[in-house]
C-alpha cells in the first residue's frame, strides 16, 4: 500500500530520488530563494561586490578509513569539490567536528592530518572550525561538517546547455563505493579497488582557462553518473544519450560489481566530475583532462540531445540495444537471489 | 563481438520469417530479466519475437502472507531478522522490513553470516529469511547442517525456497498460457543439470535452452531457441558451456534433499503449485521458524487491483496494469513485481519505455 | 540467481576457500564442490562455490571483462558517437 512516509529512511540520504523528493517537499518551501532553488553544488552569492561561491556539506561515511582515504581527506575534497564544479577557484573551508565520546585521538589525529594534506594539495586553507563532543553512541565515531568559499571563474548553468553538447567525465566511475562497499562490515571481500577520492579544482581550472564552452560541471558522488545525468536532462529540459562503450570502467570495479549485482552508473565517486561541453571544445576540453592526473582516463561519454518536455536519460549498450537509466532510489543494496 | 550479434540476429530474423507467426519466449530466471534489461536486448530482437519474464524472481514469486509473517517477528523484539537484501523493501500488509520501525534487520551475504549472528546474540534468535530457487537453497541446507552440529537453540529457518520445474510445468499446464520457448536459468541449472528440463520437453514439447547472463549468452540463446522453433524441434540445449553439466551438482542435490521436502505450497499468483515449494523435513522442524513460533501459513490477499500474479505468468505485462506508474512504482509499490529489483515491473519503470506519460 | 564471475581459489583449507576474481578476492565456502583443489575455478554464489569452470570458459569472460576495459582507454578521440 503506498503510505505516507512518516519517518526518515537510509534512502533520503542517498542521493537520489527519495531525498530529491524530501529537498523539494519540506526543505524548498521553508527558505524559499531563487539562489537555494537552483540546488547547485555551490550558491552564488555577491558579498560587496565580490562574486564569491559557496557551499556545505556533511561527511558520515562508514568505515572512516577506506583504500584511497578517510574521512578527513573526503571532507576536504568533497567541499573543494562543489565549488570546483560550480566554477569557483576554491579558497578556504571551514571544518566542524562532531565526535564520538570514546574516540580513540590517534585516530583523530590521522583524520586531521590527511584534511590538512589535502587541503594543501587543493591549495585552499581551513580558516575556521568547531569541535563538539557527543555521548558514546550518538555519533558513529565522528561526523564531519564543511563550509567553502570560492571566487567564481565562470559563470556556469544548465541554462547554458544545448543540443548537440558533449558528456565528459575525467575518468573511472564507480571506485569509491566499490572501494567502501568493499570494507563495509558484513560484506567485506579484500580488493585492490581504491577510492577516486581527489580534489577536482586544478583540473577545472585548467579547462575553465583552457577552453570556452563550458556549460555546465557537477560532480559524481552518491547517486552516481545516472543521479547527475538525470538531474542534467531534467534541468536543462534536453534528452541525453549516454554511450555504454565510452564509459570508462576499471576491470576490477566492474567485477565486484557484477559479484553483488550493482549497476555501476548507480555507484559513488568521489573524484569525478562530469562537464557538459559545447561540441566544438568537447576534443580540446578532453586532451586538457587527459594532461592531468586526474583525467587520465576522460572520455566523452555521451551528449546532449533534443529539448524534451519530459527528459530522459537513455544509455546505447555495447551490445547495441537500448534502455533508459533512471534516477536511483537511494540506497542500492546488493543482491543474492 | 558485433559479429556474433549480427550473426544471432539474422538467425532469429530467418527463423521468425520462416514460422510467420509471433513467438513468445519466456525466461523464468530474475537474472536474466535484469540482464535483458540492462542490456537494452528486448530493441535488438526482431518484430513479433516477445520475451516474457516468468516467475523467476524468487522475491517476486513469494506469497504475500509470507511477507506478513516476516514483518510480524521482525517486530518481535526477541528475534533478529537476517535476509538477502532482495526481501527488505518487498511489502506487506503495512509496509515492509525497511520501514518497519525497531524492526532489527540484518541484511546477510551468505548463511554463514545468519549463523555467526546466532553465535553472537545468545539472547535473540535469529530468523533466517530463506527465499530463493535452486541456486541458493544449498546454502540454507548446509546452514541447517551446522545449525544441528552446533546445536544452536536459537537459529531458525523461514523456508519460502521454491522450485523451477514445477513452476514451469504449471505454467505450461495453463490453458491459457502462450509459451513457445523458455530461455532457462543459467546457476539454477549448475545446480539441478540440463538434464532436469527433459521431462519438460517430453511433455509439452517446448524448446529449452540454458543461457548464462552474460548479454551475448542471453542474444544466442534466443537465437539458438528461433532455430529450434523454425525446424518444429523441441530440444533441451544448454548454451552455458564449461559450466552448467547435465547432471548437475549432485554435492548440493543431495543437501536439498537431506533437509528439505517438497510440499504444495502457495506461490504469489499462480496459487498452489504441486511439489513447488520447499520446507524443512520434520526431524529438522526445531529450526523451521513456522513450527517453532506456531505460525499457520495462509495466503494472502492480493491487492485490490494487483496484477503481480499475471504478470508472473507472462499474462499481462507491467504496462497492463492500471496501477503501473501511478499508484503503483518503485517509491511506493504496491506488489513485489515492482519493488524486487528483477521483478518485470521494477524493470519495465528503471529501464524501459519512454515518454511513459505520453504513450 | 545471480551474475557471478569466474573466480580461482588462491587458498583452501577444508571447505573454506578464499577466491580471486580480477583481484579481488571473496571469502567463500567449497561444501558444495568437496573435490576442488587450489588453482580451480569457481562460481560464487551467496558465499557458496556452485561449480567449477573451465579454464577457457574463465579466460573469456574475464578477457571480456578487462577487454571493456582496455576498449574504453583505446578511445583516443571519442568521437564515434558523432
Amino acid at each position: 500500500m503506498a503510505e505516507r512516509r512518516e519517518r526518515i529512511l537510509m534512502a533520503h540520504g542517498g542521493g537520489g530520488r527519495l531525498m530529491g523528493s524530501l529537498i523539494a517537499e519540506k526543505i524548498l518551501p521553508r527558505f524559499a530563494n531563487e539562489t537555494l532553488g537552483q540546488l547547485a553544488d555551490a550558491a552564488a552569492v555577491e558579498v560587496g561586490g565580490a562574486n564569491v561561491l559557496f557551499t556545505t556539506d556533511s561527511f558520515v561515511v562508514k568505515p572512516l578509513f577506506f583504500n584511497g582515504g578517510d574521512i578527513g581527506k573526503l571532507a576536504v575534497c568533497g567541499t573543494v569539490n562543489d565549488l570546483a564544479v560550480a566554477g569557483a577557484r576554491p579558497v578556504a573551508l571551514s571544518l566542524a567536528l562532531i565526535i564520538e565520546e570514546g574516540f580513540e585521538i590517534a585516530l583523530l589525529e590521522k583524520i586531521l592530518d590527511s584534511a590538512a594534506e589535502a587541503a594543501r594539495d587543493a591549495g585552499v586553507q581551513i580558516v575556521a572550525g568547531d569541535t563538539k563532543v557527543v555521548e558514546r553512541g550518538a555519533a558513529d565515531g565522528i561526523f564531519i561538517n564543511t563550509a567553502g568559499i570560492g571566487a567564481r571563474i565562470a559563470d556556469l548553468s544548465m541554462r547554458h546547455i544545448r543540443s548537440g553538447d558533449a558528456i565528459i567525465i575525467n575518468g573511472d566511475i564507480g571506485d569509491h563505493g566499490m572501494a567502501i562497499i568493499s570494507q563495509r562490515k558484513g560484506l567485506e571481500f579484500e580488493s585492490p579497488i581504491q577510492s577516486d577520492c581527489a580534489a577536482l579544482s586544478a583540473l577545472t581550472c585548467a579547462v575553465l582557462e583552457a577552453v570556452d564552452g563550458v556549460r555546465f560541471m557537477r560532480d559524481a558522488t552518491r547517486g552516481g553518473v545516472a543521479a547527475v545525468l538525470n538531474e542534467i536532462a531534467v534541468g536543462a529540459g534536453h534528452d541525453i544519450e549516454l554511450v555504454e562503450a565510452q564509459l570508462p570502467v576499471n576491470h576490477a570495479v566492474r567485477a565486484a560489481a557484477d559479484m553483488l549485482g550493482f549497476d555501476l552508473l548507480d555507484i559513488a565517486n568521489e573524484g569525478k566530475v562530469i562537464m557538459v561541453v559545447a561540441a566544438e571544445s568537447a576534443e580540446a576540453a578532453l586532451e586538457v583532462c587527459r594532461n592531468h592526473e586526474l583525467g587520465r582516463n576522460a572520455a566523452i561519454m555521451g551528449r546532449v540531445l533534443d529539448a524534451a518536455e519530459d527528459a530522459i536519460v537513455e544509455l546505447a549498450t555495447a551490445i547495441g540495444g537500448r534502455r533508459v537509466v533512471q534516477m536511483p532510489y537511494g540506497r542500492e543494496l546488493p543482491r543474492i537471489c | 563481438m558485433l559479429n556474433r550479434i549480427m550473426k544471432a540476429q539474422r538467425l532469429m530474423d530467418t527463423a521468425c520469417l520462416r514460422l510467420g507467426r509471433p513467438i513468445n519466449v519466456m525466461e523464468v530466471c530474475g537474472t536474466h530479466t535484469v540482464s535483458i534489461f540492462r542490456n537494452g536486448i528486448r530493441p535488438t530482437l526482431p518484430e513479433g519475437l516477445k520475451l516474457l519474464s516468468g516467475p523467476g524472481c524468487p522475491v517476486c514469486v513469494t506469497d504475500q502472507g509470507f511477507i506478513d509473517i516476516v514483518l510480524d517477528l521482525a517486530r518481535r523484539e526477541d528475534c533478529i531478522i537476517a535476509t538477502y537484501g532482495d526481501m527488505v523493501r518487498v511489502p506487506g500488509k503495512a509496509g515492509s522490513l525497511e520501514t518497519t520501525h525497531g524492526a532489527d534487520v540484518r541484511v546477510v551475504l551468505s548463511t554463514d553470516d545468519a549463523l555467526r549472528l546466532a553465535e553472537l546474540h545468545p539472547d535473540k534468535t535469529v530468523v533466517f529469511v530463506a527465499v530463493g530457487f535452486e541456486t541458493t537453497t544449498p546454502a540454507t541446507a548446509v546452514a541447517v547442517g551446522e545449525a544441528v552440529r552446533r546445536d544452536l537453540k536459537n537459529f531458525c529457518v523461514l523456508s519460502g525456497h521454491k522450485l523451477v520445474i514445477p513452476a514451469m510445468r504449471a505454467l505450461l499446464s495453463d490453458k491459457n498460457n502462450r509459451i513457445d520457448a523458455f530461455l532457462c536459468p543459467g546457476h539454477v541449472s549448475v545446480i539441478i543439470g540440463s538434464d532436469a528440463y527433459l521431462p519438460i520437453v517430453e511433455e509439452f514439447g517446448r524448446p529449452c535452452v540454458v543461457a548464462g547472463f552474460e548479454p551475448m549468452q542471453v542474444i544466442e540463446g534466443i537465437a539458438e531457441i528461433c532455430r529450434q522453433l523454425a525446424e518444429g524441434m523441441a530440444e533441451v540445449v544448454s548454451i552455458y558451456e564449461g559450466v552448467v553439466r547435465p547432471e548437475g551438482n549432485r554435492t548440493a542435490q543431495k543437501l536439498m534433499e537431506t533437509y528439505f521436502e517438497p510440499y504444495d505450497g502457495y506461490w504469489r499468483g499462480l496459487g498452489r503449485i504441486p511439489g513447488g515449494t520447499l520446507r524443512l523435513r520434520d526431524e529438522y522442524g526445531r529450526f523451521d521458524a513456522m513450527r517453532r513460533f506456531g505460525i499457520e501459513e495462509i495466503p494472502a490477499e492480493e491487492p485490490l487491483g494487483c496484477r503481480c500474479g499475471e504478470v508472473l505468468c507472462g499474462l499481462a505485462a507491467p504496462m497492463d496494469c492500471g496501477m503501473f506508474e501511478s499508484r503503483c512504482t518503485p517509491d511506493t509499490p504496491v506488489g513485489p513485481c515492482m519493488v524486487s529489483s528483477e521483478g518485470a515491473c521494477a524493470a519495465w519503470y528503471k529501464y524501459g519505455r519512454r515518454r511513459r506519460r505520453h504513450g | 540467481m545471480c551474475l557471478a564471475v569466474p573466480a580461482r581459489i588462491v587458498e583452501l583449507e577444508e571447505d573454506r576457500a578464499v577466491v580471486d576474481a580480477m583481484g579481488n578476492r571473496w571469502n567463500c565456502r567449497t561444501t558444495l564442490t568437496p573435490d576442488v583443489k587450489l588453482g580451480d575455478i569457481v562460481l560464487i554464489h551467496a558465499g557458496f562455490a556452485i561449480t567449477t569452470v573451465e579454464e577457457e570458459e574463465a579466460q573469456k569472460t574475464w578477457r571480456l571483462i578487462a577487454e571493456f576495459d582496455e576498449f574504453q582507454k583505446k578511445q583516443e578521440k571519442g568521437s564515434e558517437i558523432y
